[in-house]
């Protein structure tokens, strides 16, 4: 776990929530009515498991708001912060995975990014979004948790392929430690 | 490009309003209309907002663009909420008035339609408080003022970078997708789902590769500068906290306070007119 908040960070912070707030505009649609893949979620996942949970939790707290505020003039706060958990708690894990060491490429890493994102995102939409829409804007019952497991699959399913594809393809590409090798 | 609500310069009272000002009263004031179902303090708000948003001197080709897709999502919300329970209102204010009857479990209530006019005023009493904090406050300034009020200075850096690169990185998605585009991926509708997905790929691989070294370029130029070196900053945007600033914050924390006292002084946070 690493909580430490440099200069890095605070940039990444920055330019992470621009590039959340303008990937807000595609969204893609599933066959399934009125749920959307949002690939800025994948984004998110990739840059918590890069940079750790600090700027993972505040890229999604602040690019939801901001994004949602610019692009759509509201903002529905009880979706803004189980976004920040998801970020957050992808990344707690950011030094397991490695994603810029190159280590993302192992299938350990892989599987236990997906099991992190699955078990958060069941927290975030299925328990704390449609709690806190109770609570703060007391819709139906129904509605809300049939919300919630829109967002639940959506989520899950974009973090899964796309996120899942980035942090691979920055491990393998983008990653510090250099392609030489060694010779005996 | 789609059009996104952003700064404007203009000189009225609430522009020359510092941006923390600013922020402590679009927070508190969409605590307060997330709170409060009472109608009556509801239509206040709404009146009073749109008073300010006409003070603000914001022209609807400002925020025209936005407001028409609030309008779908809101119709969208206010329908999906009759569909999923016609008898919210019902459960609510504990009473039952048909109007007419549809099909199946869907009756018009009087309850129902008065339950949803009040989700429809929430959204209109938060909408004009999103526009007016975006169009009004300089990002620059925003982020000195902050640290002027104590919050740390890498916070309202944070923020103010976030600010400074959303059209960058927006322009830039635009070219990448272009570019993409012009090679023959497709965006649009008529490419299958799991197109879709991978052609979304080919536009946000490059652009995350770019935004990586766009972070690594700043930081580096950051640090050159000797940014986080001293506990405080100077900033070239600072502005103090004036007369007016202190009269606003006090009036919406009396404001925000008034308000719930009378949402919850009957112990509910909803105003029921049908018993």
């Amino acid at each position: 776990m690493k909580f430490k908040f440099g200069i890095k960070e605070v940039v990444a912070i920055g330019i992470g929530t621009a590039l959340f707030v303008a990937l807000t505009e595609i969204q893609i649609p599933t066959p399934i009515p009125n749920t959307y893949l949002q690939p800025r979620m994948a984004v998110m996942a990739f840059l918590a498991a890069v940079f750790g949970p600090v700027v993972g939790g505040v890229v999604g707290i602040l690019g939801h708001a901001l994004g949602d505020a610019m692009f759509y003039g509201s903002v529905w706060w009880s979706w803004v912060f189980p976004d920040g958990l998801v970020g957050l708690v992808i990344g707690l894990f950011a030094a397991k995975y490695a994603v810029k060491e190159g280590g993302f490429t192992s299938t350990k890493a892989i599987v236990l990014f997906n099991v992190v994102q699955v078990a958060v995102n069941a927290a975030a939409w299925m328990l704390l979004a449609p709690a806190l829409d109770i609570l703060i804007y007391a819709e139906p019952m129904e509605k809300l948790l049939s919300q919630g497991a829109a967002a639940f699959l959506g989520n899950i399913l974009i973090i899964g392929i796309l996120g899942t594809l980035l942090c691979a393809g920055y491990s393998k590409i983008g990653a510090k430690s250099s392609s030489l090798t060694k010779e005996d | 490009m789609a059009k996104i609500l952003s700064y404007e310069e203009k000189d009225t009272w609430i522009h020359r309003l510092s941006g923390v000002t600013k922020l402590i009263f679009f927070l508190l004031w969409c605590l307060t209309s997330m709170l409060t179902y009472d109608t009556r303090v509801l239509v206040v708000m709404l009146i009073f907002s749109l008073v300010v948003f006409k003070i603000s001197k914001t022209r609807w080709s400002q925020v025209g663009a936005v407001f028409k897709l609030v309008m779908v999502f809101l119709a969208f919300n206010v329908f999906a909420i009759y569909l999923f329970s016609p008898d919210q209102g019902t459960a609510i204010y504990g009473t039952r008035t048909v109007l007419f009857h549809i099909a199946g479990r869907y009756d018009v209530t009087l309850e129902q339609l008065f339950y949803e006019l009040n989700v429809v005023i929430k959204y209109f009493t938060i909408i004009p408080a999103v526009f007016m904090f975006l169009v009004t406050t300089n990002p620059s300034e925003f982020a000195a003022s902050m640290n002027k009020v104590g919050i740390s200075y890498n916070v309202g850096y944070a923020i103010s970078i976030a600010l400074r690169y959303i059209p960058d990185v927006q322009s830039e998605f635009t070219k990448i997708k272009h570019a993409q585009e012009a090679r023959g991926i497709e965006m649009s509708g008529k490419a299958s789902f799991i197109n879709r997905i991978k052609n979304t790929a080919a536009i946000i691989f490059p652009l995350i590769f770019s935004s990586m070294d766009r972070i690594d370029v700043v930081s580096n130029a950051m640090e050159l500068r000797g940014y986080g070196k001293h506990k405080k900053r100077t900033w070239y945007m600072e502005k103090k906290l004036l007369r007016n600033d202190y009269l606003t914050i006090g009036f919406t924390m009396l404001f925000t306070a008034a308000a719930l006292l009378i949402t919850f002084a009957d112990g509910s946070r909803f105003y029921n007119p049908f018993v």
